[in-house]
């Protein structure tokens, strides 16, 4: 009976966690090791791979993509940047998140809905039409750039431009994803318990003491969860400064498409594709450990 | 002066007046509890002298200091809360410490300080714990710990024992009335538990619908109950209304409808015609198989309608022809014997006019 019911629940288990296993196996798991096989070949002479055995019958794998990488610095700078720009990024959501995420967990439970959903209603639109739409906002002819360069006409500096710049990259880095910073800030900061803030308000705490050593150490988890949610995909971008950057905003994500589609080397690409999945994977992996700590603590009621 | 003066303080909440004209004083070094039911306004009361409400009407001084314009934080009050409050994020000691850092209490003066604390509700070797890691006495503790620690004029408490086991409890008021006397600053205690409050209080202010119904020490609350809310409230009680037929030398007779004229000691000067209350309680009451020998001013005879056997103790609900119930209560002392009467048996009730108190209307 005992060992019926066991097998039971252990035949349940894998029909529930079959699908979703063997979709990432085959999609994810499988792509990634052909990746990991194409960046040890050599590039084929019109683009793709070369044969996997060559004419002399030798089989062709080598490290030279790799080698590559490490010793052109052109390629570590571009990684450099797309780190910075990456933080810069997630730096500016976190100061725009915490104050939105504040203010909705704070409003009357029923405003708060509506609220979250005009967070998210940016999704609701095409994400490359969000992108365009800036190209828009910030061109040369439209309101904000006239009213930028007027007032730096005043103080005699000369026109700048703000598309095709880091200024609006980064921009519109921020505004897509602002969201992903906003839901986990939020869905920790609604559960915090009032009473400890009329505690410490009570121990003699005034209000930048009570955000300082009580709400914000509490909201760790939330911050490291949104973190790790806007800098990994911000690490990858490469529409955005495809459509807003100039010619010096080339990301690693741009670099990688560059590599696929423009000069066909393959190795290549897929080894600055894996450089960037052990990256986010690394910081993902810091980001877990970082808030299961936090969260540890935070469990601590 | 007493140490705090509550002077006719009002708070209402749309047209409900949750806390309404009441003022008291609580003296320096004095156990004071707020007892009544909840939504009677004492937590309010509380809350307004934590700071975290403000009245509407009326004044709150603390040694003479009206306190309107001090926000929390700035008040020399600390509160115990319910919930206990502790921060999860920090452990023991780095609570206790929380309030001295906010007082900018020097750095190398702290660890005593918090020791002292901690050796006050014996916590001692607790201190790298976190919250999480105690069980709940322990965290009350915690609690009461970091509220004494910056020797505060006074300390709040707002049901602090109420999510204990009763066994728990009843520990913890030992130590509470120990540790009060050690520290010797005045405790005001909320709660809606009248054998709490019984125990642990100097005085107690009895309340009800944002009023204070009667301000006496533990043993006249009970035994001289001024309303007849008192009298249900704390602990069980007969309530016999009717009017009152005659008032001779301190005992006053009230015709209760399905029992018969009932008389008690009275030191009111009440009339005859008015309406009254006789209070009394179901351990006052004698209860026996036949008419005692001594003929007390008071006997009726009922049948035991039901019993409520309770191991030291059996409650006996006796009914009068009337149709009048007398809640009688009778400690079962005498060894190997459960219980005196069984349902159905009749009984004579009786008991003296002083056993009674009247209650004027």
């Amino acid at each position: 009976m005992a060992a019926n019911g066991f097998s039971g629940t252990r035949m349940a288990k894998w029909l529930v966690s079959g699908p979703p296993l063997l979709y990432l196996l085959v999609f994810f798991a499988a792509p990634a090791l052909i990746m990991v096989l194409a960046s040890v070949r050599s590039p084929g002479e019109f683009g793709g791979l070369a044969p996997l055995v060559d004419e002399s019958g030798r089989l062709d794998l080598n490290t030279e993509s790799y080698v590559r990488l490490f010793t052109e610095s052109v390629y570590l700078q571009v990684f450099v940047k797309s780190a910075w720009y990456a933080l810069l990024t997630t730096l500016a959501c976190l100061a725009l998140a915490y104050p939105l995420a504040t203010l909705i967990a704070k409003s009357p439970k029923k405003h708060r809905d509506l609220l979250l959903l005009l967070v998210i209603l940016p999704f609701w639109s095409n994400f490359l039409i969000r992108i365009y739409a800036w190209m828009i906002i910030l061109g040369p002819n439209a309101a904000l750039a006239r009213m930028v360069n007027g007032v730096l006409a005043w103080f005699g500096a000369g026109p700048v431009p703000l598309l095709f710049s880091a200024f609006a990259v980064l921009t519109c880095l921020v505004y897509v994803h602002l969201p992903f910073m906003v839901l986990p800030l939020y869905a920790n900061l609604e559960k915090h318990d009032q009473a400890l803030l009329d505690a410490a308000q009570d121990l003699g705490a005034n209000a930048w003491n009570r955000f300082w050593r009580i709400t914000f150490p509490l909201s760790l988890p939330g911050v490291y969860a949104g973190s790790a949610l806007v800098f990994i995909p911000a690490l990858g971008i490469f529409a955005i400064p495809d459509i807003l950057g100039g010619p010096d905003d080339t990301l690693i994500g741009n670099l990688i498409k560059q590599q696929f589609l423009e000069t066909r080397d393959w190795p290549f690409g897929s080894v600055l594709s894996i450089m960037l999945t052990v990256a986010a994977l690394l910081l993902a992996g810091i980001a877990a450990w970082v808030g299961r700590r936090g969260a540890a603590g935070a469990a601590r009621a | 002066m007493a140490l705090l003066e509550i002077q006719g303080v009002t708070r209402r909440f749309g047209d409900f007046a949750a806390v309404d004209d009441v003022s008291l004083a609580v003296e320096a070094g004095e156990f004071f509890t707020l007892l009544g039911p909840s939504g009677c306004g004492k937590t309010t009361l509380l809350r307004m002298v934590a700071g975290f409400d403000l009245p509407d009407a009326g004044r709150i001084l603390l040694n003479g200091e009206d306190l309107a314009d001090r926000p929390p934080e700035l008040r020399p009050v600390r509160t115990v809360f319910q919930s206990y409050a502790l921060f999860p994020h920090m452990t023991v000691e780095g609570n206790v410490a929380f309030p001295l850092q906010m007082a900018n209490v020097k750095a190398s003066e702290r660890p005593a300080r918090i020791a002292a604390a901690l050796e006050d509700v014996r916590l001692i070797g607790f201190g790298k714990r976190y919250p999480h890691e105690l069980s709940g006495g322990q965290k009350q503790r915690v609690a009461i710990a970091r509220a004494l620690v910056t020797h505060p004029t006074m300390l709040l408490l707002d049901e602090p024992l109420a999510a204990l086991d009763a066994k728990l409890r009843e520990e913890l008021q030992v130590e509470l009335i120990n540790l009060q006397k050690e520290v010797g600053i005045a405790f005001v205690y909320v709660t809606h538990d009248q054998t709490e409050a019984l125990a642990l209080s100097h005085r107690i202010a009895v309340m009800n619908r944002g009023r204070v119904e009667q301000l006496d020490e533990p043993s006249k609350i009970y035994g001289f109950p001024r309303t007849k809310f008192v009298a249900d409230f704390i602990g069980q009680c007969n309530l016999f209304s009717g009017p009152v037929t005659a008032n001779e030398a301190g005992t006053v007779t009230v015709d209760v409808k399905g029992l018969g004229p009932v008389r008690v000691a009275a030191r009111s000067a009440i009339a005859a015609g008015a309406q009254g209350t006789v209070a009394l309680r179901p351990e006052k009451i004698r209860i026996s198989p036949s008419a005692p020998l001594d003929t007390p001013d008071n006997h009726f005879r009922g049948k035991v309608a039901d019993l409520l056997y309770m191991g030291d103790v059996t409650v006996y609900r006796v009914e009068t022809p009337g149709g009048t119930r007398i809640e009688a209560l009778l400690a079962n002392s005498q060894s190997g014997r459960a219980k005196f009467f069984e349902v159905g048996d009749a009984v004579e009730t009786s008991w003296h006019v002083d056993a009674g108190h009247f209650i004027a209307e």
